[in-house]
């Protein structure tokens, strides 16, 4: 039967697990914007095949599942001579999987802004890096901002999948209080609780986001 | 990579290639049907049901799809709910999916012209017949290509079950690899093929979209 007592008790060591899940959604949605502006950049450009490197980037990240990239990397780091800590693969695994979604995000989120508005910046006599500064890259990622929060929560919950290599978040660290306990529902309903509260916050603080921009 | 070892392994890597497509498949229909029923439930039933329907949405939603999956595999028997590995791994894609299609279907919903519900009923139409000829066929139209996209998506999330052991294509390719000891290759391999795979559906899907919304336009 349920035991509440049981429940209960599995949420202190779980939080203290659940830091590594927020460290490796946060620092892989960090890279994730970083190379996600990168090709962005590179899908909007005029130069063909820099578009068809983006284009590929982004159709091989979003059709490969995640679970099987951090496999990939994982057993191809070492191959090329790269030897670093499980969660350091696993942090750029994530955050190179978001960079494909960022730069839709993103990419989106450019095109939806008015053309007249950059072709009044153009008859004003504005540089174009001043345009892509002061008009564009300002409000684009304003009107983004509430996809971002989508995609972190998404990253959250993604971030399950790196307990298949070991890392000790909070998912792997259930499986192991779970296997000592013999008491897998109480504490898998645990974790699932501690995953809903970080992303009831997350999403009610993009809520409060997208509230702010309304107005 | 040696290529006599897929030839060896060609035949079980056909099976759990075949079994990744029957969950998908099971997943999806099954999704989609407890997805309607959720977003039809939440249109007509009384709130405090609506209020459960929107707590069960965002319980399924805020958490990850591996967590459910131990909680409904490992943790259902303590309440005496004792299945395989490929039911539960079935179960719990439909579970996991069936929110994400109410949500589909209730904004599908949304975009139908309330006129033409209020004129169907000024008319005499009962409510069912009102869901059946005009709610539903209209719904869907609007809905498709959300539902087309989330299908693709629930591909993807198949692999997962291979940790709950469903001997699906990454279980059988971990398998492979472990008794091969050639994990980079038989990754590549599958990282490829589900590109491919993905790919291939959703240009079906697109074809199969424009297709059908053709069709309903043309019949309602």
């Amino acid at each position: 039967m349920f035991s509440i007592p049981t429940f209960l008790d599995s949420f202190g060591p779980l939080f203290w697990a659940a830091r590594y899940t927020l460290l490796i959604s946060v620092l892989g949605i960090g890279l994730g914007l970083v190379i996600g502006a990168l090709v962005c950049a590179a899908a909007l450009s005029s130069v063909v095949w820099l578009r068809r490197i983006a284009g590929l980037w982004v159709s091989f990240l979003r059709g490969v599942p995640l679970l099987v990239q951090l496999l990939l990397f994982y057993y191809l780091l070492p191959v090329i001579g790269i030897d670093v800590p499980a969660i350091f693969a696993a942090v750029v695994t994530v955050g190179i999987c978001a960079s494909a979604y960022i730069s839709e995000i993103w990419r989106g989120a450019i095109n939806a802004l008015p053309k007249g508005q950059t072709e009044a910046a153009t008859a004003i006599g504005m540089a174009p890096p001043d345009i892509w500064t002061r008009i564009v890259l300002p409000q684009a990622i304003t009107l983004s901002l509430p996809a971002l929060i989508n995609e972190l929560i998404l990253l959250v919950k993604a971030s399950s999948l790196v307990s298949v290599v070991g890392i000790l978040e909070l998912t792997r660290a259930s499986q192991a209080q779970a296997a000592t306990t013999f008491r897998p529902l109480e504490v898998y309903l645990a974790a699932a609780c501690i995953y809903l509260i970080i992303n009831l916050c997350l999403a009610a603080f993009g809520r409060y986001l997208e509230h702010r921009m309304a107005v | 990579m040696e290529w006599s070892i897929l030839q060896q392994y060609g035949p079980m890597l056909l099976r759990g290639f075949g079994l990744t497509i029957l969950c998908w498949l099971l997943g999806t229909v099954l999704g989609m049907v407890l997805g309607l029923v959720i977003a039809l439930v939440q249109r007509y039933a009384p709130r405090p049901v609506g209020w459960l329907v929107q707590a069960y949405i965002e319980v399924i939603r805020g958490t990850p799809f591996l967590v459910q999956l131990f909680v409904l595999y490992y943790g259902g028997p303590l309440v005496g709910l004792r299945l395989d590995a490929l039911p539960a791994g079935i179960l719990g894609l439909t579970i996991y999916g069936s929110p994400y299609f109410a949500e589909i279907f209730r904004s599908g919903f949304r975009a139908v012209p309330n006129g033409q519900i209020e004129a169907a009923r000024a008319i005499g139409m009962a409510e069912p017949t009102i869901v059946r000829r005009i709610l539903l066929p209209l719904g869907l139209v609007s809905a498709l290509p959300a539902l087309v996209n989330f299908s693709i998506i629930l591909t993807k999330e198949t692999v997962i079950l291979s940790i709950i052991t469903v001997p699906e294509l990454m279980y059988q390719t971990q398998r492979m690899s472990t008794e091969t000891f050639r994990y980079l290759e038989a990754n590549l391999v599958l990282a490829l093929f589900f590109w491919a795979l993905v790919e291939t559906i959703s240009r079906f899907g697109r074809r199969l979209e424009k297709r059908i919304t053709g069709y309903l336009i043309e019949r309602t």
